[in-house]
């Protein structure tokens, strides 16, 4: 069995304007110890999808219409909030994009550090400081037993997101949720956190999902991948699969956009955009969401009829597309052409 | 903190000379004289010999200076229109029930309306928010005077439930000012603080404090009450000075013998040293609450603490 299995996933935002479908089905399983990477632009639904699974998404107006969060056998969406909150920052941690506002201002960094421990492990305060020291020195932070006392406001946003990386292992989570980790950062800081990141994921044995726009990113950390698009999963793979043979015209599009420093494909010139914006999630048609934007759809086949399946082009190889790469005859001469 | 506080004591010198300085020069421009109203007309000899007797003959500057040494000795003068009385003795007899009326409506203000702001936060939206809010409307935006004269009507004379329409010595008699005084600041801070809590609750840092799975109870009073408050400290400074020094139309309608009838007669009859006198004592106490609201600003926000040593 999975550690995380999330099925039919539906959060819908209830707003003025009407039903925003933030995430419109989406399943997905996580294996004990592996890395899945969710991708996407922004809005496509992934930080909900992550929300979704903590019990974190603001009520109201967002709630889970349908389907389940499964986790060691338990449904999180029905568990009682006494109880989530003994999972979240215990077995599930997760941290966020932005470290400069995702501390407390006014409470001292051990503090911060020490209520999860406390909460949790029931540990003493002299335990939990000692803790607290053992973390900080784990995620690298320098003079890590005197900086302890010290308010956020006199660490940097590389070390305040190492402090979030040590309060969300603090209770050596079996799932940690990374919702951009690195997007806030200096570029300089990204590989240094992305790498402390999967260090300790080795270390504490953890299963991680990480979140982010960025194909560099989920290309070195991991182990499959998600590609989600106006709150569906478009495709889905292993990671050397999906990067090797994309199927899907916006995945594609994607990788598109990296730029790609050596192999053969050196892309010369101006990295490609993707033309168009994402759809409204209020007022979706019957159709394809990507249709739109997709350089292969037109108005008379199937793109426009209906919403196609994810269907299993591969063994372990999803894809939501009526234009997948493998089925398209000369698709190789249009894109150089 | 220690080097903060003794900074801010020190500035409060200029300060207070610059408040004597302007009472001073304003109360000279008004035209008129301690000792020619209509009613009390004098010859011109003895008003002469009375301005000479109270220095009011010398130059301005010499009457400033005279002033200020005998603030500096804690000697406000002799009143110049109440026969054998001093500024020191009227804010002897009649300041202490000024500042307990002005301590109790705030204390009543603080009391009540933070937690009625905290309970429309976290309500929000549902019939007990816009019932509150409603009430803190109501209560901002009618006069204290109507206030005092409707809860006079409704408890002193149709209920008759013991408190007596005026006076100030039994604590039945300190209820119905209090309350009257302190409903407005009461509804200002429940809506400050509820304002406050909602933004407070959007704060990416609650978020993390909820991942962390935090009980709520300890999100709501470690992480966000104490964010919360940090605005409604700043607002807390004026509005305590504010109720000890503006107290006035209530001690009137209650008749309690407070240091606000003096202040507004002394005006008119341009009794300088009553005015200056108290319009010293009073600067004073707004100065030393906005000094308490710093420090406290300090303890709740560690911010501004590396930001001012």
């Amino acid at each position: 069995m999975a550690l995380l299995e999330v099925n039919d996933l539906h959060t819908h935002f209830f707003t003025r304007e009407g039903v925003v479908r933030a995430v419109d089905g989406v399943s997905f399983s996580v294996e004990r110890g592996k890395t899945l990477g969710i991708v996407g632009e922004s809005g496509c639904g992934k930080s909900v999808t992550a929300l979704s699974i903590m019990g974190l998404i603001p009520q109201p107006p967002a709630r889970i219409v349908e389907g389940s969060v499964m986790f060691e056998g338990r449904d999180l969406v029905r568990l009682p909030e006494r109880e989530l909150e003994d999972v979240r920052g215990n077995e599930i941690s997760m941290i966020f994009q932005d470290p400069m506002t995702c501390l407390n201002p006014t409470l001292r960094i051990g503090t911060q550090i020490t209520e999860t421990v406390r909460r949790h492990q029931g540990l003493s305060r002299q335990d939990a400081r000692r803790r607290a020291v053992e973390l900080l020195e784990q995620v690298r932070i320098p003079n890590a037993a005197g900086r302890l006392d010290d308010y956020p406001h006199r660490y940097s946003g590389g070390m305040r997101q190492r402090v979030m990386i040590a309060m969300a292992l603090s209770c050596t989570p079996k799932l940690l949720i990374a919702d951009e980790p690195t997007t806030a950062l200096d570029v300089t800081v990204q590989a240094q956190v992305l790498d402390l990141l999967e260090e300790l994921r080795r270390e504490y044995q953890m299963a991680m999902i990480i979140i982010t726009h960025d194909m560099g990113v989920v290309a070195e950390a991991a182990d499959e991948i998600v590609v989600m698009y106006a709150g569906q999963i478009v495709e889905q793979a292993d990671v050397l699969e999906l990067f090797d043979h994309p199927e899907h015209p916006y995945t594609e599009a994607l990788l598109g956009a990296l730029p790609q420093l050596e192999g053969e494909g050196i892309r010369e010139g101006r990295l490609t955009a993707i033309p168009g914006r994402p759809p409204d999630l209020i007022q979706l048609p019957p159709a394809c969401r990507f249709a739109p934007r997709c350089r292969y759809a037109n108005r008379h086949d199937a793109c426009a009829q209906g919403v196609p399946e994810l269907r299993e082009l591969r063994p372990g190889h999803f894809v939501r597309s009526g234009h997948p790469a493998s089925e398209r005859a000369g698709a190789r001469a249009e894109v150089t052409a | 903190m220690t080097k903060f506080v003794v900074r801010r004591l020190v500035w409060t010198v200029p300060v207070i000379l610059l408040v004597i300085l302007m009472t001073f020069v304003m109360m000279r421009l008004i035209k008129g004289n301690p000792f020619r109203t209509s009613e009390r007309a004098i010859p011109a000899e003895i008003q002469q010999n009375l301005e000479r007797k109270f220095k009011l003959d010398r130059p301005w500057y010499v009457q400033y200076a005279n002033y200020v040494k005998g603030v500096a000795t804690f000697d406000l003068g002799p009143s110049l229109v109440l026969r054998n009385r001093d500024v020191n003795d009227i804010v002897k007899e009649h300041f202490p029930k000024s500042l307990e009326l002005g301590a109790l409506s705030f204390l009543f203000a603080f009391v009540f309306g933070i937690p009625l702001g905290v309970l429309a936060a976290l309500r929000a939206n549902s019939p007990l928010d816009y019932g509150s809010m409603f009430f803190s409307n109501v209560g901002f935006a009618v006069p204290s005077f109507l206030v005092a004269t409707l809860l006079i009507y409704v408890f002193s004379l149709k209920l008759d439930v013991g408190f007596p329409t005026s006076g100030w010595d039994s604590w039945e008699s300190k209820v119905l000012p209090t309350i009257a005084l302190g409903l407005g600041p009461m509804a200002y801070f429940a809506r400050l603080v509820r304002g406050t809590m909602l933004e407070t609750l959007q704060q990416d840092y609650i978020r993390t404090a909820k991942a962390k799975g935090l009980r709520w109870g300890r999100v709501i009073t470690l992480h966000v009450l104490r964010n919360s408050l940090i605005p409604v400290v700043t607002a807390a400074g004026p509005i305590l000075g504010f109720l000890i020094t503006g107290s006035f139309v209530i001690e009137q309608i209650f008749a309690i013998p407070g240091i606000g009838r003096y202040y507004v007669t002394a005006v008119t009859s341009r009794d300088y040293s009553v005015v200056m006198g108290l319009t010293v004592l009073l600067s004073v106490i707004v100065i030393f609450a906005n000094l308490i609201v710093d420090i406290l600003y300090g303890i709740l926000d560690p911010r501004t603490r590396d930001a001012r040593t």
